[in-house]
Formats: C-alpha cells, structure tokens, sequence
C-alpha cells in the first residue's frame, strides 16, 4: 500500500492532481468563507450552473469549453449583482431561473453539436486526474490573485461583507469592491469545474467552511481552517479514488462530508460529556 | 457666555424640500428641517411613516426624488461626511464571523485610504470607548457570543469611533434590557454635550424626558421645538403614534403621569 503510493507520487499526473488540489483548496477557502459568511450561496450555486450555458456553447463553437464557461460565469455574476440590487425582481426567483436557464443552454447547444461531446462528464462531475498544465496555470493565477487581494483588502471585505450599508454611510467603494468579489467567486467557480464538476463545486466552497465554522468564529481563521480542511479532504479523497477506482470528484465530496461529519460527533459528544 | 449660546446655533445639515420614495410609492413629502450643532432631536412616528426612510436619506444610502440634503463646511472635513451611525440590531447578522474589535474598527474605515494601518491614536481611542462601554473585556469574543445590548454597545463604540460630529440612532432600544436602555440615554445625554443626536424612536414616553425637541415623522414632518407635545398638538400633526391603555381608555404616554 505504502508503495503503491509512493510510486503514485512519481507519476507526472498525480503530483498535477496534488498541486491541482492544493490550489483549489486554497481558493476555495478563501472564497468559500467570503461566500458562506455573506450567505450568497445560492447566488453562487446560480452562478455554477449558468456556466454550463458557456460549456455547451464551447461545444458548439468549437472553442475551449472553460473559456465558454468563464464567459457565462462573469457575465452571470455581474448580472446578478446588478439585478438585484436595481430591478424589482424577487431575488431568489431570478437566481433558480438562471440556474436552469443555464442548464438548458448548456443541453441545447450540446445536443446542435454534431457528433458526439468528449469529457461532457468530466465537466459534470470532475475528474482532476486529468488537470492539464494551463489548468494548473489557470489555476495558478486564480489563487495569487485571491491571496493577494484579501492581503490588501482584507478588512474592507470584512467590513463590506458585515454590514454593507454601514460601509456605504462612509463613502467606501462598495459597489467596486462587490463586482470585483463577485467576479473572484465566478473565476473560482469555474476553474474548480475541472477539479470537481459542475455538479460537485458549491461543496468545495461550503463543506471545509462548515467544518471550520464548528471551531472558529473567526472570519481569518475561517480562511485557514477552511483551507486546511479543504486540502486533507482532497488528499484522502485522491487517494481513496486511486485505491477503489471511484470518479475522484465524488470520492473528494465524499471524505469532505465524512470528515464534517466525525467533528460534529466528536463536538456533540464533548458537548454531553461536559453536562 | 453670547458665543457659547451661539455653538448651539451652528446648523449642520439642511434638509430642504425633500421627497423621497421607492419607484412610485412616496414615503415622505416635502420634507424640511435643519439639525443643529447640539440638538438632541426624537424622530417619532407610526411603521411606515418614514422614520428610517427620512435616516436613510441623510444618510445618503437613498436619493431622494425631489430636494436636497445640504451638508455645512463642518460636516464635510476630510473626505466623509462626519455621521456615526447605529442601525437597527436587526440589520445585522448575528452569526457573521467577526470579532467585536472588528466590528469597533470598521468605524475607521472612512479616515484613511483602503489599505492603511490605523494609527496608534486611533487604537487607543477605540479601546478607550469599549472600556466607556464596558466591552473591552470582551473585544476578543465573536459577536454571535454577545447578548443584544452587548451587540448594541459594539455598534454604538462603531458610531463614535470615527468623533463624528452627528449621531444618528435608528430604535436603539429594541432587543435591549431595561438597564442598558436607561444606561444607553444617559451615554447619549452626555454625548450630546458635544455632538448632535438624531434618534428614532417608537417609544416616546422614554425619550421625551431625554430629548430637546422632537420631530414627528408621518410621510410630511412636523418640528416640535420642545420636548413635550401634548395630545392635542399630536393630533394636529396628524402623528397617529402607538397608544398604550393603562386604565380604561386607550391614551398615549407622553411625559410622566399618574396612571
């Protein structure tokens, strides 16, 4: 078994798995703080499978199906930032129209292209056994970014993200500061699609958080718990896929929640021993 | 002695005809007043009179429809309008993590460029309100550990933590026990021997004992330049504000009486 890994190790597409999952983990914990602290996870869920419109429409066009998701992501997010706050549109309605809007998109533009569509599953569910190098690049770029702009701007995106309206009354640049975070959850989103699927992603950016949020009530130590958490779920879940020969999308979701739910046993029980 | 009498004269802020409303439902209509240096105003008024609106208003968060928010060289020193701000307790998420140093210092925010440090002035003088506001004990603790008051208490160091030279307060004493209730008007007695205080209010019979004037709030706005207003004048101004029944007859407290 032990050898069986270490030789793992020596292959070119395990350790771009690694690094694919040590930059998702990263990215995701940062953004998926940002996200579950806010409550926009469903925004961002909306925004995910709108980006499926972009996939099928790469399809079609013959482009890079992630740049087509990229596309649909951003313009997602700016739409829905933008809607929500001007027209007079129950928010949560127009975010499950879009959901599925996408969706449809996505289905229609797949079923015109002529032929059949490669890795359509690996957009679904994720396979990150086969990240390429511009992935990782991708990838790359993402998480510096991320990393360095809550380094810059941390406590305006706390503060923001608290109690906007508050932040307004002191003439700080909210409305920049919410497309440009909107944009960063987008990008996040999409990129990940490669590590874990469409289907899978909002776990990556909700259960380390979870997990996190059982020890901390801290938004920066949120951040490295989730990360933490992020990365040791990943880890096993590469590893018990490589072992049972499970999608290593759903294998990650899997040691995730399994994780979650081992602190929460171990919290509940500390809780009834200390009565 | 004249020039001391003449500080209060100082008007901050003119509100001049303003109409403000959500898309075609007007909420308030032609509105006007002006705030003074060292007012201690009561904003009263019925739900959906335009209590918060009007707040809002000043506060720049809407732009009203017709009229202006006039803003005097005082209140626009640096490059923030100078109001500190307490919104109601149910405006904030309880489970946001975030500690109550943080939430002190995000005041600060409007003084300095985005990403700059806070100075060592500035620390000081918001440890030195928490310790006013007995709640630097706690400065360490997340605001979803804290009661209500203690929530109100962080808010309130917020508001101040910027010395703005206005404090608007919209329903201070909703969620909050009796004693920091009383401990709170006393606070803003003394605050308002420096600085003006904007106050809504559901609960008239408490800050009639504490205000200088009231404004009452019912889509127009009637000034009342005193702090006792009777029955009759309420009537008049068309102010149909809560009535609470002691014995028989439903009636309204306005200042202290036998009941």
């Amino acid at each position: 078994m032990m050898e069986n890994l270490i030789s793992l190790l020596e292959m070119n597409f395990f350790r771009n798995a690694l690094l694919a999952s040590l930059l998702a983990s990263i990215a995701c914990g940062i953004i998926g703080t940002y996200i579950v602290s806010r409550r926009i996870v469903f925004i961002s869920g909306g925004i995910t499978h709108a980006s499926f419109g972009g996939i099928g429409m790469g399809y079609y066009m013959g482009f890079d199906p992630i740049l087509g998701a990229v596309m649909f992501g951003i313009f997602s997010a700016l739409g829905i930032e933008f809607f929500t706050k001007k027209a007079d549109l129950r928010e949560d309605s127009a975010i499950a129209m879009l959901w599925a809007f996408g969706m449809a998109l996505g289905i229609i533009f797949i079923f015109l292209t002529p032929g059949y569509a490669p890795n359509l599953m690996s957009y679904l569910f994720g396979n990150i056994l086969t990240v390429s190098l511009t992935d990782l690049l991708f990838l790359t770029l993402l998480t510096v970014g991320i990393v360095a702009f809550f380094i810059l701007f941390y406590r305006m995106i706390l503060f923001i993200s608290f109690d906007e309206e508050y932040a307004l009354t002191n003439n700080t640049p909210v409305r920049l500061f919410n497309m440009i975070l909107i944009c960063l959850v987008a990008l996040t989103i999409v990129l990940n699609i490669r590590v874990v699927g469409i289907i899978l992603v909002m776990s990556l950016l909700t259960i380390p958080q979870a997990i996190s949020n059982l020890f901390t009530r801290y938004f920066h130590k949120m951040i490295y718990f989730s990360i933490f958490f992020g990365f040791v779920g990943s880890m096993s879940g590469l590893i018990f896929s490589y072992v049972y020969d499970i999608p290593s999308g759903a294998a990650i979701i899997f040691a995730l929640v399994l994780m979650y739910g081992i602190a929460k046993i171990y919290f509940l029980t500390r809780k009834a021993l200390a009565r | 002695m004249m020039l001391q009498n003449l500080s209060y004269m100082v008007p901050l802020i003119d509100i001049r005809h303003l109409t403000v409303g959500y898309d075609e439902n007007i909420i308030l209509t032609d509105v006007s007043m002006t705030i003074h240096a060292r007012d201690f105003i009561g904003v009263i008024g019925p739900n959906g009179g335009g209590k918060t609106t009007l707040l809002k208003t000043i506060l720049g968060l809407l732009k009203p429809l017709k009229g202006e928010v006039i803003f005097h060289e005082c209140m626009t020193e640096g490059n923030h309008h100078q109001i500190g701000y307490l919104p109601q307790i149910n405006n904030i998420d309880r489970k946001f993590p975030i500690s109550v140093s943080e939430v002190v210092n995000s005041g600060l925010m409007s003084r300095k460029s985005i990403i700059k440090r806070y100075t060592k002035k500035e620390m000081e003088f918001a440890g030195e309100l928490m310790n006013q506001m007995g709640i630097y004990e706690i400065r360490n603790k997340a605001i979803g550990e804290l009661s209500g008051g203690q929530i109100q208490r962080a808010l309130l160091c917020r508001a101040l933590v910027n010395q703005p030279k206005l404090l608007v307060l919209d329903e201070p004493n909703t969620y909050v026990d009796n004693r920091f209730e009383k401990e709170l008007y006393e606070k803003l007695r003394k605050l308002n021997e420096e600085i003006a205080i904007l106050l809504v209010s559901h609960d008239l019979g408490t800050i009639s004992t504490y205000v200088k004037s009231i404004a009452c709030v019912n889509h127009s706005l009637h000034y009342h330049p005193g702090n006792k207003i009777t029955p009759e004048q309420m009537e008049a101004y068309e102010c149909p504000i809560q009535i609470i029944t002691h014995g028989k007859i439903p009636h309204t407290v306005l200042h202290q009486h036998e009941a």
